[in-house]
């Protein structure tokens, strides 16, 4: 399987001089096809300012970052939203759906996003969901929704326009057990089946067994620990 | 977009309460403030506006059109000779005082006029005729005044200046600027009321013949009269209007007022909307992430501050028109003309837009890496 994300040298410094912040050091890491690649460490180790790197949501101070192939670090900040746009989808810890629009509604922006009409932007969220199994939930504003529905549909967003590479942000840790195993089958899914690279940051020591590789992250440098069988994938 | 937009108002029905209430409040204010103002304008200078004349003869230099002094009434025959001229006509306006029944004294303005002319007369008579004025001693004045001038119906007898009148008339929203309301009489009953000699007048109005041009006209009398001064209707109600509204200090005032609510109102609208947008900047940050560009989300905001500004308008306008229909039976006038209505509609979209300026720069300013912290 090809990296879809390659990472080589890469540091990101808050600030300048003596205040400066090193919250990543010299990360050098890939990521494949295919691969459910956990990262894990205690908070402020620099594990959500990697995944924002992976993300093109933040630029690195240095190193370099491929996406797909393409450089991101050094690129122009105006470049950085199609790229987003068109190979990842997030999810997000708050599940960050937005309450004013049903499950529905909520996938359909993601798609009339990236540019689909209104017509294909309705079939394939339909689509999406019922691949969650939201679909009988449609209708149903984020607030009627169960947190383990609500990253379900949030998970049917980051799939839409089928990015391929899936950013999680702890989306297991404001879940019960069933509704976490749930949305981890989702996501190993997706990268077995699909040969999507998904990245998941988390705490939760539930998932691990669905990661089929762990990197640990501490004072903002990286350990990659060898996952033992117990890998779902 | 639309829906995005439309749903994130309408889902939170409580701010959407608060953001137009403040949008309704902001606009009535400046409506009103503005309406007082276009009121104030109106009433300095109706009687003028409605004279019916192009050209008005007058004592030199006064500062407006009830300052006048007398003038010879021969001017009224060379005035006459001039190509042009279709009429001219006497015509007076002056302070004298009214006798109220307790036996008090109230300021008025006689307004004397030729009762075979179009000029210079009453307009919106609801009781009463221009006819009626050919009796002796007779009087119309306006309906907002009968309590202030002790008369009840026509018919009742009043004073001015020592002789008897008799109330033969009324009008509809002749105000006056001054506390001094206008009284209408024939002009010979002007003529005694003020103590006028018979061959003097206050003003002498001109009608022009049809297509005859004001200003080469007026250049002409000019030339022809001495010792008076010669404005078109124009130049008298700007010259009326910007004594009273101007110079007085009272029109500034009201203009403040009209500004100081147009600030207000901006105040009003920009915090609301910015508070509005400060609610969803998680959401805002959730589509910048997805790969949402800047252009996107100022349209979303903009969207919100139009439909915002559009919804609140319809109220204000409303409000707005109660407001100023009940004003024609009280002191102030407030105007609320076509023209105000829809550039009011213009300037609520102006002020949430230029209010959702602030919002734009705070969403699209945000971190998009926001989206990231649980």
């Amino acid at each position: 399987m090809e990296a879809l994300i390659s990472i080589r040298n890469v540091s990101k410094i808050y600030g300048i001089g003596s205040s400066a912040v090193h919250a990543v050091r010299d990360i050098t890491l890939d990521v494949l096809g295919g691969e459910v690649l956990l990262m894990c460490g205690p908070s402020g180790s620099g594990k959500t300012t990697l995944l924002s790197i992976m993300g093109a949501i933040l630029q690195a101070s240095s190193g370099s970052v491929k996406l797909l192939g393409q450089e991101i670090v050094g690129i122009r900040e105006s470049k950085l939203p199609d790229i987003r746009l068109n190979n990842i989808g997030f999810i997000f810890q708050g599940f960050n759906l937005f309450p004013a629009l049903t499950a529905l509604e909520n996938v359909e922006v993601a798609l009339t996003l990236k540019g689909f009409s209104k017509k294909e932007s309705r079939s394939q969220a339909m689509e999406l969901l019922e691949q969650v199994g939201m679909l009988d939930r449609r209708k149903h504003h984020p607030a009627d929704l169960s947190g383990g529905q609500k990253q379900r549909v949030a998970i049917a967003r980051a799939l839409a326009g089928d990015p391929r590479i899936i950013l999680a942000d702890e989306p297991t840790a404001a879940l019960d057990s069933v509704s976490g195993r749930m949305v981890m089958e989702v996501l190993s899914t997706l990268a077995r089946d699909r040969g999507r690279a998904v990245v998941v940051v988390t705490h939760d020591a539930r998932v691990m067994s669905y990661g089929t590789r762990m990197v640990h992250i501490s004072d903002g440098l990286l350990e990659e620990t060898e996952m033992e069988k117990g890998m779902n994938a | 977009m639309t829906t995005l937009a439309w749903k994130n108002l309408f889902h939170d029905k409580v701010r959407l309460s608060v953001t137009l209430i403040g949008i309704v409040f902001a606009l009535v204010l400046i409506v009103v403030q503005f309406g007082l103002f276009l009121g104030f304008l109106e009433t300095s200078s109706n009687v003028v506006k409605q004279s019916g004349a192009d050209l008005w003869i007058s004592a030199p230099k006064i500062p407006h059109v009830n300052g006048g002094a007398p003038i010879p009434e021969k001017k009224r025959y060379k005035a006459m000779t001039i190509d042009g001229v279709e009429k001219v006509e006497r015509y007076v306006l002056n302070f004298v005082n009214w006798k109220l029944p307790s036996g008090a004294q109230e300021a008025v303005q006689i307004t004397g006029f030729d009762l075979n002319s179009s000029m210079g007369g009453p307009w919106n008579i609801v009781q009463g005729s221009v006819d009626a004025l050919r009796g002796e001693d007779t009087v119309i004045i306006d309906e907002l005044y009968k309590e202030k001038l002790g008369v009840e119906k026509i018919g009742d007898s009043v004073e001015i200046m020592g002789r008897r009148a008799r109330v033969v008339g009324f009008t509809s929203g002749i105000r006056s600027f001054t506390t001094s309301p206008y009284v209408y009489t024939s002009f010979k009953n002007a003529q005694n009321y003020t103590g006028l000699n018979e061959d003097q007048a206050f003003f002498l109005l001109v009608k022009l013949i049809p297509g005859a041009n004001p200003e080469t006209v007026k250049s002409e009398l000019e030339k022809v009269l001495t010792g008076v001064e010669v404005l078109t209707n124009e130049e008298m109600w700007r010259k009326t209007q910007g004594y009273w509204v101007f110079s007085t200090g009272a029109g500034i005032t009201t203009l403040m007022g009209a500004v100081l609510g147009l600030l207000v109102g901006i105040v009003v609208v920009a915090q609301t909307i910015y508070s509005a947008t400060v609610d969803h900047i998680r959401e805002f940050g959730t589509l910048k992430a997805m790969g949402a560009r800047n252009g996107y989300i100022y349209r979303i905001i903009i969207e919100q501050a139009v439909i915002s500004a559009t919804l609140g308008y319809v109220v204000a306008i409303v409000i707005g028109w109660f407001v100023a229909r009940s004003s024609e039976n009280g002191n102030a006038l407030i105007l609320l003309p076509p023209e105000m209505a829809i550039g009011t509609l213009g300037l609520a979209i102006l002020m949430c837009i230029f209010a959702s300026i602030l919002s734009i720069r705070k969403a699209t300013s945000i971190d998009p890496a926001l989206v990231f912290k649980g």
